[in-house]
């Protein structure tokens, strides 16, 4: 009921962008838009200019001490260090994950672990991909670190670095079915206990749910 | 008296050698519908006594999927979801996921449309602050506030309304900008409703600060140290209460925050009363900020050169803004189609919670009232 209305006003911005400044404001602003509507592509093209999206921003390789430290001591463990549009990021081999964590916690000062979460990649040989993104509060930095483990493997936990990892490792498990090896208490969080399948898995539909599960505990046929 | 020594003989029954008094733990659950658990928060607790010896947080109850549905909906489309996350900050939400598709796109918005972001934000900021202040003293039995702030929040709702026809899921904001520019008589509404609002902060502080029930109950309960904020990921006021002077719109500034001058508030001892002054002193501080904008206000564009159908290119990018409850974080990944490949939230509220059984443990069982009040969570958010 409440979508609705939204969504009607998404599609008005879909098909004018440029000048939805004109029609948004008739009366407000009565100079600018008038202007601006007449003479339409060079008004509403000239303050874009700086930046179009065409210039397809590209990742740049993340050089420094830290990244040729852990060169030096995984090889090729460190699959990639690079800078994607002035964020930083690392990936490594699942296997040196939690030691790579440790470095940065322990040795780089990454005091927070701002969030912790999976992306699925079901063509690739190691479909999960856990992101941790850390901050130091020190330094104002952000990293992610990333790393893929296959179907069956376990991700090691961050909760002995950042207690904070146990919820957000519980949701990716939740999620994903990844499970984290060490996790004090490894449950499914927002999904009930009993429920069959992880729903941010790109082979789970979005109107797959657990049926029995409906049936059993809601005493309906679909709640859909 | 009978009734009282059938009830002492029956738990002789049960548990032979072992009077009322002596049953030592209890568990108890509180919630779903608690009234003071702000939303669908359901919290088991073992008690002894009234103390607190452990909880577990049951979460999900208002679990919509949204990260799933923004994987089945194009760019633009999964813009007016978010505002479901925290309904009562709906446009930092907006705010939030907008600039990281922009970043994404790689486009810069026009600085008309980055104030007028600023000013709709710090109002939301506001009005979700006296939605805190509201219920968190009503759960603490002070019941007068909640009228009050309810009834200033009314003046910034009504602005949402004029600008863009929704009073609580504005979604305000377009990929690229705003859809809409300020209505006529904009800025002297939104002034107007400032000088209005900098009293009532002041009037509030007179009914609640001083007062010695208030005091008793918040004083020393609920102590988080910054450290543990750190480790735990707290943030925002939670974070600032402690005294740690962060705040990402001074840290990582997005959408020209840094062109306001503002301070960060602290606290020291990293208890609810000191989260409440924070919080109290926020307010001021985001009527500061939306002043300037209003003064600062520039003539231009709102919309930056997008197109009509958005196709980011591969990649990802991690865009955190600060939301009234604390940092947060859309994780956005695209692999150059129509639809986000992944958008993960990462949310402020749901990452607060953690810090709750810290935070009472040891502690009396009213005070988890209070605790869960000055946590400042949102369950549509905890839950998405």
């Amino acid at each position: 009921m409440a979508d609705a209305p939204e969504e009607k006003k998404l599609e008005q911005t879909e098909t004018k962008p440029e000048t939805s400044s004109a029609p948004g404001a008739p009366e407000a602003a009565s100079a600018a838009p008038a202007t601006a509507l007449a003479p339409a592509a060079p008004a509403a093209a000239a303050p874009a200019l700086p930046t179009p999206p065409a210039p397809k921003p590209a990742a740049k390789p993340w050089e420094c001490e830290l990244t040729q430290r852990l060169k030096h001591v995984y090889g090729s463990g460190l699959r990639d260090a690079a800078e994607y549009v002035g964020q930083k990021y690392i990936a490594v081999d699942g296997s040196i994950a939690h030691e790579v964590l440790r470095i940065l916690h322990d040795d780089e000062g990454y005091d927070m672990l701002s969030d912790l979460t999976c992306v699925h990649w079901p063509k690739d040989e190691r479909p999960f991909e856990v992101v941790w993104i850390l901050y130091c509060f020190a330094k104002n930095t952000y990293v992610r670190v990333k790393a893929r483990y296959a179907e069956g493997e376990e991700a090691p936990t961050a909760t002995n670095l950042w207690p904070g990892a146990n919820w957000m490792e519980r949701e990716v498990f939740d999620m994903f079915g990844l499970r984290f090896a060490g996790h004090p208490d490894l449950r499914r969080i927002l999904l009930p206990e009993d429920w069959q399948g992880h729903p941010l898995r790109k082979d789970y539909d979005i109107r797959q749910q657990d049926n029995e599960w409906v049936r059993k505990n809601l005493g309906i046929e679909s709640g859909q | 008296m009978t009734q009282n020594n059938k009830f002492y003989e029956s738990v002789e029954e049960v548990a032979p050698g072992r009077t009322f008094l002596d049953s030592s733990e209890l568990v108890i659950n509180m919630g779903p519908q608690h009234p003071s658990t702000h939303g669908v928060l359901r919290v088991i607790l073992k008690l002894d006594g009234e103390k607190v010896l452990g909880l577990d947080c049951v979460i999900g109850y208002l679990h919509r999927g949204v990260e799933k549905i923004a994987e089945n909906r194009t760019w633009a489309q999964f813009n007016p979801y978010v505002d479901r996350l925290d309904y009562v900050a709906a446009v930092s939400n907006g705010l939030g996921y907008c600039l990281a598709v922009e970043k994404l796109l790689a486009v810069e918005v026009p600085k008309r449309a980055q104030y007028l972001r600023v000013i709709l934000t710090e109002l939301n900021r506001l009005a979700s602050h006296q939605v805190w202040l509201g219920t968190h003293v009503l759960d603490i039995g002070a019941v007068t506030p909640l009228f009050y702030a309810f009834r200033d929040r009314e003046l910034i709702l009504e602005v949402f309304e004029k600008y863009c026809g929704a009073r609580l899921t504005t979604h305000a904001f377009r990929i690229g900008g705003c859809r809409w520019d300020a209505y006529e008589g904009f800025a002297e509404e939104v002034r107007k409703t400032c000088d209005f609002i900098v009293p009532k902060i002041a009037e509030y502080g007179e009914l609640i600060t001083g007062n010695r029930i208030w005091v008793e109950r918040t004083k020393g309960v609920g102590v988080l140290s910054g450290d543990d904020c750190k480790a735990l990921g707290v943030t925002g006021p939670m974070l600032r209460g402690a005294g740690v002077r962060w705040d990402v719109r001074k840290a990582q500034p997005y959408s020209s925050y840094d062109d306001f001058e503002f301070d960060i508030p602290i606290g020291a001892a990293g208890d609810t009363f000191d989260r409440y002054m924070v919080r109290l002193e926020e307010m001021r501080q985001s009527i500061r900020i939306i002043r300037q904008a209003v003064d600062g206000l520039p003539e231009g564009p709102l919309m930056a050169k997008v197109p009509k159908m958005l196709k980011p290119p591969a990649g990802e990018v991690y865009q955190n803004i600060e939301a009234p409850k604390g940092e947060l974080g859309y994780y956005v990944v695209s692999d150059g189609g129509p639809q986000p490949y992944r958008v993960r939230v990462r949310p402020p509220s749901f990452i607060n919670l953690q810090a709750l059984e810290k935070m009472v443990k040891g502690q009396l069982v009213a005070d988890v009232v209070a605790v869960i009040g000055t946590l400042d969570i949102v369950l549509g958010e905890v839950d998405r």
